[in-house]
């Protein structure tokens, strides 16, 4: 096999935008995406990523805007002549065909006689650890199985690119897991780009190098997991990714600082927003702390609350407090730490530098089907 | 109380059954009458009729004629309503089911109205007691039952295949050919088996078009029944009635074997 970094193709897309009617389905989303990288596309349903997936396989076509693939423009060429490997979240195997022959059929499709073709087929099947099912139908396989001899089908014949639209999303969680480990270390064998899409924010997190969000047709930011984490740019990205807690109120400003008035209590972060924002705070689970009421110490921010439920998760525990604002809290402890019951008094406790200062965003929610 | 209503029932289906399957049923002992009569039930058993069929030229010329219309109309209605039921289904605008109600109508249309224009229309054209007049008549009646046949393993056959197969780099011909085509082959196949069998049972409009060169084997019947009591339309008939019985039974096998995979 070649080295990594050479089999990968390069992508670029620039402003692309695609209108079914008045409907915007893609509102000028620029990606670049290096050789070689794992990329997810993650948002809600309808947010843009799958229509971003099928413009680069070429299954729709673009209003406007450009995309390179391997740095050629590939605006008007037909899927069938793009090269790219897709797999689709409902399979897609031929059910008239046996494994291998479904394994085989873009190698007879671009000439490949045997003993060239099966020894492809086998190489694939290896990759996958589906080697014994090559005389199988599709039918008589599991969904996990399928998935896994649909992914050989669209690496054996060496596309540069590979595209997968929520390929593990009919498959049970453990199954899910496992596999999520699978294509990671396919990933890193073959060294092709891989764009994945999927609406799992932990999924994403596991796969990929870095990842874009997807929300309304448009690309709210693109990194690592961590930056997205950490540093989220919109607030849409900070409820998106991970879970978190949002602090609203009156807002004031003075000097370099920002802070809002939560149900009396003041919390301030060393930020200022553009003009015309409107802030809003945001703290991640586990920068909040607990304490019972009064005991939160005096150096720290601390809101009053109650806690209104609380989730035993094995690792550790989940709480979610209301707040006297009554928005709601969600807090994430180690074993080790001190336990609360439901309706205890509680104070949040927090430090200035953890809170993240956004701009409030009307379209920041969004629904999971 | 149960088991009381189980052969209550039992026994209404059997009735419903043999009043729906008598009348065939009967001809069957008629073609073994050892005497020229049409009698039922029939005085004794001879093997003379059937020898007839076979043996006279123009029992057996009605045979061939009817034999290469219905292979010639099951080729073309097959190709014609393949293609029709797969540009019904992959149109997008409501135009399709008008265009759907209006390929269908030689169903529902009754068959003397449709002989009447055809026999008008060939007595211009000099196509009466043709082949060509026959298969083209005999097609256009075909052509729904293939639509028919075809649509339906087409609403079941998963159109995503084929993006698949284009990713694969397959064209739309090559994807077609490869995933389409075969996936609803048990459809077009009960098609052609339907089509087959709409040619070689059409009476109505074959007694408007025949003639003394061509004649088809339903019209042989009629034209002998209504000459003189001759048991060999018994034997024809029991030959029609078993061969027509495995050509429809093997096309609902078929059909109805599909999607199974």
């Amino acid at each position: 096999m070649a080295s990594p970094s050479a089999r990968g193709a390069a992508i670029d897309l620039k402003s692309v935008s695609k209108h079914y009617g008045s409907f915007i389905a893609l509102d000028k989303v620029s990606l670049h995406i290096e050789p070689g990288e794992f990329m997810t596309l993650l948002g809600p349903s309808g947010s843009g990523k799958t229509t971003t997936l099928n413009v680069i396989a070429g299954f729709t076509e673009v209003s406007s805007g450009s995309l390179d693939v391997g740095g050629k423009s590939v605006i008007g060429v037909p899927a069938h002549k793009r090269n790219i490997g897709v797999v689709f979240q409902h399979y897609a195997l031929f059910p008239h065909m046996t494994v291998s022959r479904n394994v085989a059929y873009p190698l007879t499709l671009r000439g490949i006689a045997n003993p060239d073709r099966a020894a492809r087929v086998r190489k694939a099947l290896d990759m996958v650890k589906m080697a014994d099912f090559g005389h199988r139908f599709p039918s008589e396989l599991s969904g996990g199985q399928q998935q896994r001899v649909a992914l050989a089908r669209a690496i054996v014949f060496d596309p540069p690119l590979l595209l997968m639209d929520e390929p593990l999303g009919a498959l049970d969680k453990k199954l899910r897991e496992w596999l999520q480990l699978e294509i990671k270390r396919i990933h890193r064998e073959l060294g092709t780009t891989f764009v994945y899409v999927t609406h799992d924010q932990e999924e994403a997190l596991v796969l990929s190098d870095r990842i874009a969000v997807f929300n309304q047709g448009r690309i709210e930011q693109i990194g690592t997991g961590r930056q997205l984490y950490d540093e989220p740019e919109t607030l849409f990205v900070g409820k998106f990714v991970g879970d978190s807690t949002i602090l609203r109120g009156a807002a004031s400003t003075s000097g370099n600082e920002t802070a809002i008035d939560v149900a009396g209590r003041k919390v301030a972060a060393a930020k200022r927003l553009p003009d015309g924002a409107k802030p809003v705070m945001l703290l991640r689970p586990e920068k909040l702390g607990l304490a019972r009421r009064g005991k939160g110490g005096q150096d720290r921010n601390t809101l009053p609350g109650r806690i209104g439920e609380a989730i035993y998760l094995g690792s550790g525990s989940k709480y979610e407090v209301v707040l006297a604002d009554t928005s709601k809290a969600i807090v994430r402890s180690t074993l080790d730490a001190e336990t609360f019951a439901i309706g205890d008094e509680v104070d949040l406790v927090f430090a200035g530098s953890d809170v993240k200062l956004l701009a409030d965003d009307e379209n920041a929610d969004f629904t999971l089907t | 109380m149960k088991q009381r209503g189980r052969i209550l029932l039992g026994l209404y289906c059997l009735l419903v059954a043999v009043w729906l399957v008598a009348p065939t049923i009967v001809v069957v002992p008629m073609s073994f009458n050892d005497k020229k009569s049409l009698a039922f039930p029939p005085s004794g058993f001879s093997w003379q009729w059937y020898q007839n069929f076979f043996t006279s030229p123009e029992w057996s010329a009605s045979l061939v004629g009817s034999l290469k219309v219905a292979v010639v109309t099951a080729v073309f209605a097959t190709v014609i309503g393949t293609l029709a039921a797969f540009g019904l289904d992959r149109m997008k605008s409501r135009v399709s089911g008008v265009l759907r109600a209006l390929l269908i109508t030689p169903m529902v249309v009754p068959g003397v109205v449709l002989a009447v224009g055809i026999y008008a229309v060939y007595l211009d054209m000099r196509l009466v007691g043709t082949m060509t007049g026959f298969v083209l008549a005999h097609t256009m009646l075909a052509v729904p039952f293939v639509i028919i046949a075809v649509s339906a393993s087409l609403e079941v056959f998963d159109k995503r295949l084929e993006t698949a197969a284009a990713s694969l780099g397959a064209t739309r011909l090559t994807a077609f050919r490869t995933v389409t085509l075969p996936l609803i082959a048990p459809g077009i196949l009960s098609g052609l088996l339907f089509a087959f069998v709409t040619s070689f049972d059409e009476i109505i409009v074959a007694l408007f078009i025949t003639s003394p060169y061509l004649k088809t084997l339903p019209v042989q019947i009629f034209s002998s029944i209504t000459r003189d009591a001759d048991p060999t339309v018994a034997a024809v008939g029991t030959l029609l009635f078993i061969t027509t019985s495995l050509v429809i039974g093997a096309g609902l096998l078929i059909g109805s074997r599909q999607g199974k995979r």
